[in-house]
């Protein structure tokens, strides 16, 4: 028997419900009300609405990711040098929240940084004059680290910890310092898990519209929002596909800019 | 000194992931109804969730809906992968490529490509979310099996059938025992995946279902019933037992020695 007829049931799946999908919205993207050709919702982009949710979205996913790898990599580093079952219960730790309700560990944080909420009564508490957090582009981006922070660490940790103790004990023997080890060997070395922690931060943070619905009020739009309110509350679902198609260039674009081929160290895979 | 702040770094990294899941906890526990007030513990809420058959049902739904389609979506990303492994290089970029699809694509997008296909042939229900559901969770069974399939031993499997095992004996003696740990994983991803996607679910549910992330999210506005805090306090709890005893009680094989 050919094996390779093994993964045809799999190669139906991928036609009926990943390409056809795609056509679809590429044909929805490309068509008016009517069903005649336009290009119209593809240039919707440069509407001065559409383009500031755009530039919005690209800004709040870049700060957040940056945000995301001065937390995580100053971490890894810390956790390469404890203990090897430390470092088992550490990781566990660090991925325990991924298992509580997303929307409602962003609706907690709400509560936390809201006017009434839980920060601001204890600072006023303290005497300190209460903290405009909410519906602020922050909020949003307190929002992306919080719910990301562990798809930066995991790779990131993974790069780090997969480096061979033999290259710095190398390195030191060579007369290198702390800097110049770190410098030489393990920056280069853990360029890479840094390169998959980018791609699992920015492009989730790109295509965000819970949090900033959530966090952000309905005040700061994101491109997601506008994509989610042309398909629910104005019914434009042509503009919708239009935009969707936008942001998958978006997506694209950044995929292939940091060369993410190798999907098994996005820290998933066992 | 430098080992204090390092206690530091990391402790404040855990308050600020952990924070907002006591959050969570405490007002599960909270008399007052208020997201702010203290108003005494209370059990209550535990209670009252399981006469709550909204609650009720949209956690039957999540946990069905996460179960069929890690289940599906294990069978049929390892026939997948059984054959991806037998493919030429050639061959294989062409179905990894297609496989990172729902891996890289943004979820909004997948949500409304699969929407505004279903809608063809399909009412927006169950079905659709399941199928929605095996979609996104077949590549990430794949991703966990395939690098298992390639450390497989292949002189073992050629001398199971030197021996006169048949095609069907030899791989469930030697193959799938090697590969079940990373079909194993396979499906407890797809399950967590399942259980936490909102956006895909948002888009494919149609009016009818709601899984518990759906209702929260419509609940908003209202504001969410306490029950659903004590209803992911019990979550919360039973998962980290689970992640307990699978990470760090000793294997039955060792113990055994």
């Amino acid at each position: 028997m050919n094996r390779k007829l093994l993964s045809y049931p799999y190669i139906i799946w991928i036609i009926g419900f990943t390409i056809i999908p795609l056509i679809f919205i590429f044909i929805k993207a490309m068509t008016n009300a009517d069903g005649g050709f336009t290009t119209e919702n593809i240039l919707a982009i440069f509407d001065p609405v559409h383009r500031k949710a755009l530039i919005s979205s690209v800004e709040l996913a870049f700060i957040a990711t940056v945000i995301c790898i001065l937390l995580a990599y100053p971490l890894a580093l810390l956790l390469r040098d404890s203990n090897v079952s430390n470092q088992k219960l550490m990781l566990f730790i660090l991925i325990l929240p991924m298992w509580m309700n997303f929307i409602l560990r962003i609706l907690a944080l709400q509560m936390l940084i809201s006017n009434n909420g839980i920060i601001n009564f204890i600072l006023t508490h303290l005497g300190f004059d209460p903290v405009q957090m909410i519906n602020t582009k922050g909020a949003i981006v307190f929002g992306m680290v919080y719910d990301y922070l562990p798809y930066m660490i995991l790779p990131v940790l993974n790069a780090i910890t997969a480096i061979p103790e033999d290259y710095i004990e190398a390195s030191k023997d060579l007369g290198g310092g702390r800097w110049q080890t770190f410098k030489k060997i393990i920056l280069p070395l853990s360029l890479p898990g840094v390169g998959s922690g980018i791609a699992m931060v920015f492009v989730p943070s790109m295509t965000e519209f819970v949090i900033a619905n959530i966090l952000g009020g309905g005040k700061i739009l994101l491109l997601g929002n506008v994509i989610e309110q042309e398909f629910i509350t104005s019914m434009n679902w042509n503009l919708g596909s239009g935009l969707s198609l936008t942001l998958m260039i978006f997506i694209v674009i950044t995929t292939l800019l940091l060369g993410d081929k190798d999907s098994n160290d996005r820290g998933f895979a066992p | 000194m430098i080992k204090h702040l390092r206690r530091l770094y990391i402790g404040l990294i855990l308050i600020f992931l952990y924070a907002p899941i006591a959050v969570l906890i405490v007002l599960s526990f909270n008399a007052s109804k208020s997201r702010v007030v203290w108003g005494g513990f209370t059990l209550d809420w535990y209670k009252s969730l399981f006469t709550n058959e909204i609650i009720i049902s949209a956690f039957g739904t999540t946990v069905l809906l996460a179960l069929l389609s890690a289940f599906i979506a294990t069978v049929i990303g390892l026939l997948g992968a059984l054959g991806i492994n037998h493919m030429r290089r050639r061959q294989t970029q062409i179905m990894m490529f297609f496989t990172n699809i729902p891996l890289v694509n943004a979820d909004i997008v997948t949500g409304i490509a699969l929407m505004l296909w279903f809608i063809r042939f399909l009412p927006l229900g169950f079905i659709s979310v399941l199928l929605a559901h095996i979609t996104f969770n077949i590549p990430y069974v794949i991703l966990c099996i395939l690098p298992k399939l390639k450390q497989v031993d292949t002189s073992q499997y050629e001398a199971a059938r030197d021996l006169g095992a048949n095609a069907k004996t030899a791989f469930f003696k030697i193959v799938f025992p090697s590969i079940l740990p990373g079909i194993l994983s396979g499906f407890f991803m797809a399950v967590t995946l399942s259980m936490d996607d909102f956006v895909i679910t948002y888009f494919t549910k149609g009016a009818g279902v709601n899984t518990l992330s759906t209702m929260i999210y419509g609940e908003i506005r209202k504001g969410i019933k306490p029950e659903m805090y004590a209803l992911s306090t019990v979550m919360f709890f039973v998962i980290l037992l689970l992640l307990l005893a699978v990470n760090f009680l000793p294997s039955r094989k060792k113990t055994a020695k």
